[in-house]
């Protein structure tokens, strides 16, 4: 059950770092963090009492493994997260590029 | 088993790798392979709009058959509802390529312009062909990251501005998401929509379920730019150039937002009355609070952007009172046509919404400003596309003849027969105030007399652009027809009956 | 960006052909032990990434079209659509089909054409997270100028 509610504080730690934080880097730093709380989530599902990792042996077939399939998608997830970190890179780049600077209060030119 | 159904991801995707690579050598590759993948999938969506009828077409992914009754594989599956949206999807994104091959000649890097839409195309038509609650999430992000991309394509600062917080406000909807499917998955132990509705037959704690249902509204509701979460929508609508904020807005709110709200609200979750509530109130706050937004506005994108806030509230709201009606258990022929009008308003608005946007950057090519204090007098110098921007205004603002008036009216009707009377006001203020930020951008940018301070001469737009522009007005007008019950039945009433009908979905999938 | 001192230099020079080694070895034992296409590709651009940072882009001589990485890129993934494809084509009518021998549990050779999709979907990775590292490395140059 505290694995669970850790989960949950790690997302709370990535949402105030997306609300509060004024340095562009830190917001896709904090976004990252907060998916990552979510991987975390989906491996935990997966647990069967008693049950060892799921990768078979043909020496010792008979076992109760974990349950592998939240495991397959936690790493297309984690391809996915990477994905958008580095569109997120690529665009602040070149936000830092036209504006001059890093910081997200200076960046208001759309209004209204 | 159907095999024709992965071409509509397969083509896509491979085109766009293809553009990459073969596009440094060829000249002019890009464009007609792009043109020709986009023509095939619209000729291969018609045939399935108009053949499928109350057939289901299922595909299992690498073949993978049921065990025990129990299904371990990837469905894809094709039903009236989604051939519907497969349509919409492909027929304008090929009248967008079309436009595009002059529009683009601006940007430097077009190889990856037509990559990108591709991935994006392909993208959408996943999600509309899956089955599988994780599958839809996938080939979401596939065609978000692209359209995150092709936001900020001209890299100038306002386009950056509004891909950042597109991206991190889709970011957050994409995170919602994926906790709904863990959530899910922790308790059914299974992914597939259909087995999860048979899962949850057999009782359910009720509190977990109202909590995941939350969480689905909530994250696709950030997809579709419903109130409150409307914010990432007028910036990224407007900065983006034109042909793609025709895509976004006529189409990508559509096929990731309102039709997985949907299909999952219908075929997946129990309907029950508070939820539909809330919907109901979530749309009427749409339609009103969008179209008040955009009454001040001076730039034609954003007033457009903003249209689309309030249209897609019309959409809601009737879906939501057709749920209402349905979770009540009565007055069954109301609640069918209350959703047979919101899906009418879907197909409406994505052929008028794409006309103005492609308008909208027809003006910006000849004049170069988007300010409407700016213009003045082009209906003598652009006739084509004045004459295409008054049909789809009138479309928008609910005019007869045109498609806007009939599917207004078939929403506005069900809700006076199911006795809401509020909502029915609402509708009509709405549509009137519509019809007077219409008239505003028509005069403005059209008819006024102006005082001449450029004397450029305005000629009219390229040739590939007024194609497109007169096939989607040509759309607008023909697209009335489908409020007859002849062809309505052909086309609409297959998808109301595998939305309404709560157990024909699973029962096919399972079954088969 | 030049490169870093010499102890770093010498180190690099002996694990960086470890770690390509290693890469290579995750991405083939794919059906096996864990890891598979993506972790093993990530590995592979990693050794890569080694050698360009500790011995600086002077040492490359990059521009702005990186046009090697791109294309085995863009190969890498059509040979992966294409094997999705050959399942329509042999006659079973079904895509993405796995219709090699499977072999017996445990051998290298063995699993149909997973270990096929495996090595196409690590030089994919590899190439995309090397062309994100070079556009970087390109875009501070352009900075500093």
């Amino acid at each position: 059950m505290i694995a669970y509610l850790l989960c949950f504080v790690l997302f709370l730690v990535g949402l105030y770092g997306i609300i509060t934080q004024r340095n562009l880097v830190k917001i896709a730093i904090s976004m990252s963090i907060m998916e990552f709380s979510t991987f975390l989530f989906f491996a935990l599902i997966g647990y069967i009492e008693g049950g060892v990792a799921p990768i078979v042996d043909p020496a010792d077939p008979v076992k109760t493994y974990v349950d592998p399939l939240p495991q397959a998608l936690v790493l297309t997830a984690i391809v996915i997260g990477l994905a958008t970190t580095a569109m997120m890179m690529a665009v602040i780049i070149r936000l830092y590029r036209k504006y001059g600077t890093f910081d997200i209060r200076e960046i208001k030119n759309l209004r209204g | 088993m159907n095999p024709l159904i992965p071409l509509f991801v397969v083509i896509p995707l491979t085109g766009a790798f293809l553009i990459m690579i073969l596009g440094r050598f060829i000249r002019n590759f890009n464009k007609t392979l792009t043109s020709l993948i986009l023509l095939i999938l619209a000729i291969l969506s018609l045939y399935y709009l108009f053949t499928t009828g109350d057939n289901l077409s299922l595909y299992k992914v690498g073949g993978w058959e049921p065990v025990n009754r129990v299904p371990i594989g990837i469905y894809m599956v094709m039903d009236g509802f989604t051939v519907i949206v497969l349509s919409i999807i492909n027929v304008v994104g090929f009248l967008t390529v079309l436009y595009s091959i002059s529009y683009i000649k601006r940007f430097t890097a077009e190889n990856l312009f037509y990559a990108l839409f591709c991935l994006m195309i392909g993208g959408m038509n996943g999600v509309v062909l899956s089955g599988d609650l994780f599958n839809i999430f996938v080939f979401l992000e596939i065609s978000v990251i692209s359209s995150y991309a092709l936001v900020a394509f001209g890299v100038e600062k306002n386009e950056l501005e509004a891909s950042f917080k597109y991206q991190i406000l889709g970011g957050l909807a994409s995170f919602l998401i994926l906790f709904g499917i863990g959530f899910i998955y922790w308790k059914t132990k299974t992914l597939n929509i259909a087995d999860i509705r048979e899962v949850f037959k057999s009782g359910y704690d009720r509190s977990f379920y109202i909590f995941v249902e939350l969480l689905f509204l909530c994250g696709f509701g950030l997809k579709a730019a419903i109130i409150p979460f409307h914010a990432w929508l007028p910036d990224a609508h407007s900065s983006a150039p034109s042909p793609i904020s025709a895509m976004l807005s006529g189409v990508l709110i559509k096929a990731v937002g309102i039709y997985v709200i949907i299909r999952l609200f219908f075929n997946m979750f129990e309907i029950s009355q508070n939820i539909s509530i809330l919907i109901t109130t979530l749309g009427t706050l749409s339609m009103v609070i969008g179209v008040f937004l955009a009454i001040g506005q001076w730039d034609i994108k954003r007033l457009l952007a903003y249209h689309s806030i309030s249209q897609m509230g019309y959409v809601i709201l009737a879906v939501g009172m057709g749920m209402i009606l349905i979770s009540r258990g009565d007055n069954s022929e109301v609640a069918v046509l209350a959703i047979a009008g919101g899906i009418f308003h879907l197909v409406n608005h994505a052929a008028f919404k794409g006309l103005l946007f492609l308008n909208a950057g027809a003006i910006e090519y000849t004049i170069g400003t988007r300010d409407l204090k700016e213009m003045g007098g082009l209906a003598r110098s652009m006739p084509v596309t004045s004459a295409t921007s008054f049909i789809a205004s009138m479309s928008i603002s609910g005019i007869p003849p045109f498609n806007g008036f009939f599917s207004k009216l078939i929403i506005i009707i069900a809700a006076v027969m199911a006795k809401f009377y509020l909502l029915a006001l609402l509708a009509v203020i709405v549509s009137i105030i519509t019809l007077a930020s219409f008239l505003k951008f028509q005069r403005y940018a059209f008819y006024n007399k102006t005082e001449n301070k450029n004397d450029r001469k305005i000629k009219e737009v390229p040739f590939p652009m007024i194609f497109s522009m007169v096939i989607m007005s040509l759309l607008c007008i023909a697209l009335s027809l489908l409020a007859f019950p002849g062809i309505r039945d052909v086309l609409l009433t297959p998808a109301i009956n595998i939305l309404t009908d709560p157990l024909k979905y699973s029962s096919i999938i399972l079954g088969n | 960006m030049k490169g870093m001192t010499v102890i770093v230099k010498k180190t690099t020079q002996l694990i960086a052909g470890i770690v390509f080694l290693y890469g290579i070895y995750i991405i083939i034992h794919g059906h096996l032990t864990p890891g598979g296409g993506f972790a093993g590709g990530v590995i592979l651009a990693g050794s890569f990434i080694l050698l360009i940072l500790s011995f600086g882009s002077d040492f490359i001589n990059l521009t702005k079209e990186e046009a090697g990485t791109t294309m085995y890129e863009n190969l890498a993934i059509l040979v992966v659509v294409f094997l999705a494809v050959s399942g329509l084509l042999i006659g079973a009518r079904v895509f993405f089909l796995n219709w090699l021998p499977k072999g017996n549990v445990g051998e290298l050779v063995s699993a149909g054409l997973l270990p096929l999709f495996n090595i196409f979907v690590g030089i994919e990775v590899a190439s995309s997270i090397l062309t994100i590292f070079l556009a970087l490395v390109i875009f501070k140059e352009e900075i500093s100028e």
